[in-house]
């Protein structure tokens, strides 16, 4: 009597177990993830470059699967809110949110409070440095900042006017950061490459007042392209979400002017672009999306702040590198080369450019001759460089 | 005679609908997607769960104030088309109040006072395309979309400009308000039940006055006959800027809103296009109180439910907006339709 109730007991637990491993099994399976984009998921820009993330995603993890929403923002979906539209991932299955824009991030630590089973990654964002994420919220970026020195870089040694444009998009740390840093590399090849005196390099920031064209909000992003082609500038480096820059300078190029563009985010950005695209700086967000993914299916979740670098020995692997660069066929191949040392010298450290001394825009000192930049101090550039033209705030 | 007019406006609305219907679905038949499909989840999307029909609440409310403004100006024959620039001007009143209330001790006054700032703001934004009416001769349709371009300027130089967030310059909005400054909502609410009864006391108070007051009565008469008016010692115009602050200020209260409990912060497009959508409703409703709310909450219900397109069915996002446009465009020939037969001899 007693055997066989204990061996009831011995079954019912077995059962209960299996029960239990074949549950968490198929809930390992399915990792259902949600993809905030800010703008279309096909802009040839920062969004695509998500989208594409996520659809490595769904190739390197067997079973995951990616519902996306796209043009989250108020211009584009009246009365939407990301807590909103955060519910509607969750109720489809979501598990861990991707929110892809500075734009969102109120919106994302209120959907972090919200739900609190539920993990969230806030791309650009840095509410995990400042203390103000909760638990379940981490933070993601890419170092495009080696991305925009390329970019500075071709555009310095590609230009024959001396005069680069900068398409900016809204003004904040992350904005000024990559004009600052499209500056330097446009500074180091003109002056050390090139050997150029300084004063006849000039760099000239525009911004829009947002990441893409509002039309009756923001400046118009081809308008302020054209502006600059118009005005001597034979070289624009867009810092926005859009080509705009890309299509106007490619445009004019077969119009007969002698102009380029470096557009950015998107590894396919300058296919539309084959006569005046100098190479495009792309983010690569699929490896850092399985790392994190990953981290969460095996419990392994944190908070964290993840400023991801290109992987030096290949910045083109789409299986390690954050940031890459692809050169346009705009490049000619003595610039290529040349492109190609200076990726080596930033790899190895030969060439640092957020060095010293370098000052802010007002004159007062960014770095002393000899320091070089904390990750900090980048991050939270309060202005931009002096020798650059434009408003800093 | 008044169940032949039910009659035939719900013959109108079943028209608008099996046009936008049929519309919709030649047109998804077209790329290829399942149109019925995309019509189960428009409606899971919306009504699907309490959670989602409180977002489409919270398209309900502002939608259906703006329309039952637009109603009080529509009674005195005017054509308040302002109405999207008083719910801009009602933001920007509410906010500047709610700035003010930043480090307050009492946040419910700052609230309450931020709805009546911005009330107020708006009110006096409408008063002005009234006045450029019955002083200036300018036909209220075009006072009222010049004054739409103004506000909207306005609200963008705020804030790019003096409410701009601390070493940002950006077009996305200002710093969002703390946690004390938002309308308190219930748990599991996505929506303010403030909100949401106030805008039901708004209704009945609204069918009290436009159908039961003196007020309401001479409304109506100033509407039908201005010049008749004047005999029983009424001024006209006196009414219409009455009618038109009315509508303003519940266009302001709808801005108000979408400040303290939607987006806790000013943005660009904080009017979310409801005014010009208002008009819509109010036109779909023959311009009677009634159908308002259940109009505003169909269009509200689309609003929401026409997210799941993107998402469930990799649809182009602009679909959804395809979809409103055929609303808007059956209701316009549907009213076409409806003059062109009144005009008809064999119409009375």
């Amino acid at each position: 009597m007693y055997v066989s109730m204990r061996k009831l007991i011995q079954l019912a637990t077995v059962a209960f177990a299996t029960l239990v491993a074949g549950a968490s099994l198929a809930a390992d399976k399915g990792l259902t993830f949600g993809m905030l984009m800010v703008g279309p998921y096909n802009d040839h820009g920062w969004s695509q470059s998500h989208y594409e993330g996520g659809q490595y995603v769904e190739k390197k993890m067997p079973g995951s699967k990616m519902i996306y929403i796209d043009k989250v923002n108020p211009a584009d979906r009246p009365g939407l809110t990301i807590p909103m539209v955060v519910d509607d991932l969750v109720e489809k299955g979501a598990t861990v949110i991707v929110g892809n824009s500075d734009d969102m991030k109120d919106g994302m630590r209120e959907a972090a409070q919200m739900h609190p089973d539920i993990k969230f990654i806030h791309i650009s964002g840095d509410d995990v440095l400042t203390g103000k994420a909760p638990a379940n919220l981490s933070n993601l970026m890419g170092r495009m900042v080696y991305g925009k020195m390329m970019s500075g870089y071709v555009a310095a040694l590609s230009s024959k006017t001396g005069k680069i444009g900068y398409l900016g998009p809204l003004i904040n740390e992350e904005t000024r950061r990559l004009a600052v840093a499209s500056y330097l590399g446009a500074r180091y090849a003109w002056t050390e490459v090139l050997k150029k005196p300084l004063a006849d390099l000039k760099f000239q920031v525009s911004w829009i007042g947002f990441w893409f064209n509002i039309p009756g909000v923001t400046a118009d992003p081809t308008q302020v392209a054209r502006n600059f082609f118009d005005t001597g500038y034979d070289v624009v480096l867009s810092g926005i979400d859009t080509v705009e820059a890309t299509t106007v300078a490619e445009q004019m190029r077969k119009e007969g002017a002698d102009v380029y563009s470096v557009p950015q985010d998107y590894i396919g950005s300058c296919e539309t672009a084959p006569a005046s695209c100098l190479g495009v700086p792309y983010y690569n967000w699929g490896p850092d999306y399985v790392k994190l993914f990953s981290a969460m299916q095996t419990g392994n979740w944190k908070p964290t702040w993840t400023w991801s670098g290109p992987d030096w020995t290949d910045i083109n692997n789409p299986d390690s590198s954050a940031i890459g660069f692809v050169k346009g066929s705009a490049l000619n191949a003595e610039n290529a080369a040349s492109l190609d040392q200076f990726i080596q010298g930033l790899g190895d450290g030969s060439i640092s450019l957020f060095s010293g001394p370098l000052n802010l825009q007002d004159g007062s000192v960014y770095l002393k001759a000899g320091e070089t930049a904390s990750d900090k101090q980048i991050w939270y550039l309060e202005q931009l460089l002096e020798g650059m033209d434009g408003a800093s705030k | 005679m008044r169940m032949q007019g039910l009659k035939r406006h719900l013959f109108e609305i079943g028209l608008i609908l099996g046009m936008v219907v049929l519309f919709t679905t030649l047109l998804l038949s077209l790329v290829g997607a399942s149109p019925l499909e995309a019509f189960s989840h428009l409606f899971a999307g919306s009504l699907g769960s309490w959670a989602k029909f409180s977002r489409v609440l919270n398209v309900w409310i502002p939608l259906t104030l703006c329309s039952i403004g637009l109603l009080y100006a529509f009674r005195t024959g005017l054509w308040n088309i302002g109405v999207e620039g008083q719910v801009v001007m009602g933001a920007i009143g509410a906010t500047a109040v709610l700035r003010l209330g930043l480090e307050a001790s009492h946040p419910l006054f700052y609230l309450l006072a931020a709805l009546l700032m911005g009330m107020a703001f708006a009110a006096l934004w409408a008063l002005f395309a009234g006045w450029l009416k019955v002083r200036g001769g300018v036909h209220e349709i075009f006072a009222g979309l010049g004054l739409n371009f103004v506000a909207m300027g306005f609200v963008l130089w705020v804030i790019f400009g003096p409410w701009k967030r601390d070493g940002i310059a950006s077009m996305s909005g200002t710093q969002p308000f703390p946690l004390e400054l938002w309308f308190p909502s219930l748990p599991g609410w996505r929506v303010s039940p403030f909100a949401l009864g106030l805008t039901l006391a708004i209704i009945l108070l609204t069918a009290w006055v436009l159908y039961r007051s003196r007020i309401g009565l001479n409304l109506d008469a100033v509407g039908r006959n201005p010049r008749a008016v004047r005999l029983f010692g009424l001024s006209p115009s006196r009414y219409m800027l009455l009618a038109i602050m009315v509508s303003g200020a519940l266009a302001g209260l709808a801005g108000g809103l979408q400040v303290t409990g939607i987006y806790h912060r000013l943005i660009p497009s904080i009017s979310s296009g409801y005014g010009y959508l208002g008009l819509l409703v109010v036109m779909l409703a023959n311009f009677r109180l009634a159908p308002v709310p259940f109009i505003a909450l169909f269009f509200a219900a689309l609003n929401v439910g026409s997210i799941q397109l993107p998402m469930m069915m990799q649809l182009d996002s602009s679909l959804a907006g395809v979809i409103q446009g055929a609303c808007v465009l059956s209701a316009l020939l549907v009213f076409g339709l409806r003059t062109l037969r009144k005009r008809g001899p064999s119409d009375e």
